[in-house]
């Protein structure tokens, strides 16, 4: 009995400083967040007033956030289910050969473990326009029209979707690798002696046992891909998401917001915004998922 | 059947050697860039006809760069947070894994739900904190907001499940403090779970950007990441410099990525399968 309260008392005591930090450097900011997100303010004005919720609607309002929320949900859809889908195929082909797989799978995680920020820079400079680019370069060597890369409206958000699609797949490739050695091979070995062909065994049942792990990347990478901003920062002109805005993604504006405009208020309402859509698309992505897995049972 | 097998198996190793130049291709030609003076860059040959090594000694020792500055910076914010990630996330993980209390569920589920907060909107409020608190351009306040860290917790408190509660009560009998318990028992014995936790926390810290761009406004306080920002949108078309700082800024991530690879491939295994 003492002996139990002691070690309350012990565990309360190893608490204090990790309870301070939590509350203090996460919880109290994200509520001071959604407090000051209905105040107009700011670091230019000493004035400090409840708006109501003026800044949702000014933020909801803005073309320039829609813009940017529009390129956030296209970096998402047009990302996250490419780098999911390469890498299966690659864990997949991993798991076939015999030679040299730690070697390729160690090569595939480099770009994941450089900073973000050095790599934008190696892709910007690669994706020059001619004669200097070395893409346009191969581009003509083989024969293909030159590219805009960064430079075209149509082309930029692609280009930095590339760049961290690069980026991601050697990690959803080692995590879907490790999850296929998981598979008991008397599982394949039995479901081949019954004649069950190699796509049979890949649908039937390396697929629907990789289901959690998919669903964990995909949900992960959603989130990364909507919270997007270092690449973005990083490789369209005066770090300010153009061409005419067509890369900005709504992280990117809440920098703008906060930090070049000093609008604290507003940047935190579109901060919950942000908030908002990433939550409403994970829960999404769970529901979609559930669904199926239970489908699939039946 | 088998012939089938022979040419999908070449296929196989075709298309990992064709990812894999696509991989490595934008770092050796980062690097071949580095090698280049002001007119070779703008030179179709792929290689440097003259190879130099002056962008080298021009970022790292001309009197007006500030990359040796930069790198001191990253290395002090990156190695003090990751000592304090260290041992607070060992130590609330073996807290909630083996003790018993009052309100530990809730208290577990608090510390995992942070996960769930965007960092886009904590920079607001705790730009306001560090203004208020006058951190700005310091060590701490780069720092602060990664002391801890709630994935680290939840790693380690997996890990520290695994130790048997005899050899602690033993311990206790011997009339060992508690704090001594965990330093002198605890960690030697979860110290994989401390490299995989601490390789991550410098790799992570080291790359990090957004904040430490939002904190640090004087030049001097840039870590790697932001000063090479800083520095490339300002080089211009000086791209042969640009390459050599990017070099610069990875090297020493691709130094521990060679020497740890082992754990960062366990390491990145194992996310993917605790969720």
């Amino acid at each position: 009995m003492t002996l139990a309260k002691k070690k309350a008392m012990t565990a309360y005591v190893f608490l204090v400083i990790p309870l301070i930090f939590f509350v203090g450097v996460r919880f109290g900011p994200m509520l001071y967040a959604m407090a000051r997100s209905l105040t107009d303010w700011s670091l230019l004005r000493k004035t400090n007033q409840f708006i109501g919720l003026d800044n949702f609607k000014a933020v909801l309002g803005d073309e320039v956030f829609i813009t940017s929320l529009g390129n956030t949900l296209r970096y998402a859809v047009v990302g996250a289910p490419i780098v999911i889908v390469l890498s299966l195929g690659i864990a997949l082909l991993l798991n076939r050969i015999v030679h040299a797989r730690g070697l390729f799978r160690l090569i595939y995680i480099l770009p994941y473990i450089t900073p973000i920020v050095a790599v934008s820079w190696v892709w910007r400079w690669m994706y020059q326009t001619p004669p200097l680019g070395i893409l346009n370069a191969l581009f003509s060597a083989l024969g293909l029209p030159a590219a805009d890369f960064l430079l075209s409206p149509e082309q930029a958000l692609y280009s930095i979707v590339a760049v961290n699609i690069w980026v991601e797949l050697g990690y959803c490739t080692t995590v879907f690798l490790a999850g296929i050695q998981t598979i008991p091979m008397d599982c394949i070995e039995a479901a081949r002696i019954d004649g069950a062909s190699s796509r049979q065994v890949l649908f039937g049942i390396v697929l629907p046992l990789l289901m959690p792990i998919t669903l964990f990347l995909m949900i992960m990478q959603g989130i990364q891909f909507l919270r997007i901003f270092t690449p973005v920062y990083n490789m369209s002109a005066q770090a300010m998401g153009g061409p005419l805005d067509s890369t900005k993604s709504a992280a990117l504006y809440i920098y703008q917001t906060a930090f070049t405009q000093f609008e604290m208020g507003r940047a935190a309402a579109a901060s919950l915004v942000l908030f908002a859509i990433i939550m409403a698309i994970t829960l999404l992505q769970l529901r979609l998922f559930d669904r199926k897995s239970t489908e699939g049972q039946s | 059947m088998t012939i089938e097998r022979k040419i999908g198996t070449v296929g196989a190793y075709l298309a990992l050697i064709l990812l894999s130049v696509t991989m490595i291709f934008p770092f050796f030609w980062m690097l071949l860039s580095s090698f280049k003076d002001a007119t070779q860059i703008f030179q179709t040959a792929m290689f440097p006809t003259k190879p130099t090594l002056d962008n080298y000694v021009s970022i790292l020792f001309s009197s007006n760069t500030r990359f040796p500055r930069w790198f001191i910076n990253s290395a002090v914010v990156a190695v003090c947070t990751t000592a304090s990630v260290l041992f607070f996330d060992s130590l609330l993980g073996y807290t909630l894994a083996k003790f018993d209390f009052p309100g530990k569920k809730i208290i577990f589920l608090l510390v995992i739900s942070t996960l769930m907060i965007p960092t886009e909107m904590l920079v607001i409020p705790w730009y306001a904190m560090a203004r208020a608190m006058k951190w700005g351009n310091t060590y701490w306040g780069i720092m602060f907001p990664g002391m801890i860290s709630a994935f680290g917790v939840f790693l380690m408190r997996q890990f520290m499940t695994t130790i048997p509660n005899d050899l602690l009560d033993a311990a206790r009998i011997d009339g060992m403090g508690e704090l001594r318990i965990f330093t002198k028992i605890v960690l030697p014995l979860v110290s994989p779970a401390l490299a995989t936790l601490a390789i991550f926390n410098f790799i992570g810290n080291w790359n990090a950007f957004l904040w430490p761009l939002i904190i640090a406004s004087r030049p001097r306080m840039f870590t790697l990441p932001v000063g090479l920002a800083n520095f490339s949108g300002e080089a211009g078309s000086d791209w042969h410099l640009i390459m050599t700082g990017a070099t610069v800024s990875m090297l020493p991530l691709i130094i521990i990525f060679l020497i740890f690879q082992k754990q960062i491939v366990r390491g990145i295994a194992m996310t993917g399968l605790k969720g």
